[in-house]
């Protein structure tokens, strides 16, 4: 396969474009479930919030502003083609600025701080990003773009498990979590599960784990039956939407799994509001 | 759903019971994490806060830029528990209302019960919808804090929920 040439503005272009959209338009799966859980609900402030979050989303999608305040941290999971050159610039750069660009002009909010203990100031173009990059065969790259809000992210938790915890173990972290994040995450919650891999892969499967649709399964039959029976207990613990009670808790759990040491089992659940921003494309 | 006014009266204080759903109209000042810990350092040193907050209302807000034509930009609650740790030493000094979303701690709590206070919540992530009940914002002080810099807001029919009450009643203890 022979070196293809990609520019650093085509590259900046698609990452400005994937931040604009995915924090103006809900994605059709969450937008599907928030209408689904809207009508199985039986409170009478369960179902006004869920209308509240419908009409919310429709007014953003509309006119064209964030559907939350919160814009997030841009967070990026590339796949990049060891075939891939990058024209007239380096892909970092290429990256920044397409965030630089959709949070200036797509008038999202600047919500990064340069150091974060001490100067704590803002950079005031939301940079820099969260990169995952992967080389990968081929002479393409894949981008899937996620704007991370922190009142969940701050809701988010990992853990050292060891293998004589077994699946009970994974519930129950999984479980105490959900249930210590409570009412502060924005519930209804998207909630990502890393397992696997060591202490950062773990967190970083979880991650990803929550910009996979929700209306996708694991494609292993074990983690896919788990996914519904975490997912179901969750919405038993009776926290509801924006807190106030009900049975819609979470919209959806997605768990991502990687091979792991003999000694351990790394368990990470990310929490994510029902604005659960991503979306993807390929260049 | 009743109808409540900010600055809020004594008697409508009293009124609120954990639950209720209200609609506010009147103005409020939008304060988050670096605009309260700023306000915290001028309290701990004797010093005037920018802002007399007594009967006043505080926003737990960052919001995102107005687009042109707009009054605000979208502007929903950010979870209030990062603002427990200051939010006593202000009630002290008079302030009626917070709004936010999420839990208190209970040194707050029991600040609220002291002060004759009340915590109301607006749906988290309910922003662009929010943001239609901001008539006018206008920059107060701490301009350097970008989103975080204090804004006085006319709001009108601002949908809000009592969380806690000012005997202590709490909406998320169920």
């Amino acid at each position: 396969m022979d070196i293809r040439e990609i520019s650093a503005e085509e590259i900046t272009a698609a990452v400005k474009k994937l931040f604009m959209e995915c924090n103006y338009y809900a994605g059709d799966d969450i937008s599907q479930a928030i209408k689904t859980a809207q009508e199985n609900e039986e409170l009478q402030i369960a179902k006004d919030v869920l209308q509240q979050l419908i009409d919310n989303n429709e007014i953003a999608a509309r006119e064209q502003i964030p559907m939350c305040q919160d814009t997030g941290m841009a967070v990026l999971f590339v796949e990049y083609g060891d075939k891939v050159a990058v024209k007239d610039g380096s892909f970092r750069e290429a990256v920044e600025e397409g965030v630089r660009r959709a949070y200036v002009d797509g008038y999202l909010r600047k919500s990064v701080v340069t150091d974060p203990v001490f100067d704590r100031k803002n950079t005031k173009d939301n940079t820099p990003a969260v990169i995952h990059t992967e080389i990968v065969p081929g002479d393409r790259i894949h981008i899937v773009a996620g704007g991370k809000g922190f009142g969940s992210e701050n809701m988010s938790s990992v853990k050292m498990l060891t293998p004589s915890a077994g699946v009970e173990g994974v519930k129950k972290f999984v479980l105490d979590v959900v249930a210590h994040a409570g009412p502060n995450p924005c519930p209804p919650m998207v909630i990502g599960v890393g397992i696997g891999g060591t202490f950062e892969k773990a967190a970083q499967l979880a991650k990803r784990a929550t910009l996979r649709p929700i209306n996708t399964s694991n494609p292993d039959g074990r983690y896919a039956a788990l996914e519904e029976e975490l997912l179901s207990e969750i919405n038993k613990m009776g926290i509801g939407p924006a807190g106030l009670g009900g049975k819609t808790t979470a919209l959806g759990l997605n768990i991502e799994t990687y091979p792991t040491h003999i000694a351990g089992m790394p368990v990470a659940v990310n929490i994510c509001c029902h604005a659960c921003r991503h979306k993807e494309c390929t260049i | 759903m009743k109808k409540i006014g900010f600055p809020i009266t004594e008697e409508e204080i009293k009124g609120l019971k954990a639950g209720d759903r209200v609609l506010a109209s009147g103005y409020l000042y939008t304060a988050r994490d670096a605009a309260h810990k700023r306000m915290y350092e001028l309290i701990q040193n004797g010093e005037e806060l920018p802002v007399d907050v007594n009967g006043q209302t505080i926003y737990y807000v960052g919001a995102a830029p107005a687009k042109p034509g707009y009054a605000v930009g979208p502007c929903g609650p950010t979870s209030s528990y990062r603002m427990d740790k200051y939010a006593p030493s202000l009630l002290d000094r008079g302030l009626k209302v917070m709004i936010g979303k999420g839990m208190r701690n209970d040194e707050v709590i029991e600040s609220m019960v002291r002060n004759g206070a009340v915590y109301l919540v607006a749906i988290g992530g309910a922003a662009a919808l929010i943001a239609k009940s901001i008539k006018k914002s206008e920059l107060i002080c701490y301009e350097d804090l970008g989103t975080e810099a204090i804004y006085r807001y006319e709001v009108e029919d601002m949908p809000l929920i009592v969380a806690i009450d000012s005997e202590g009643n709490n909406v998320y203890v169920r």
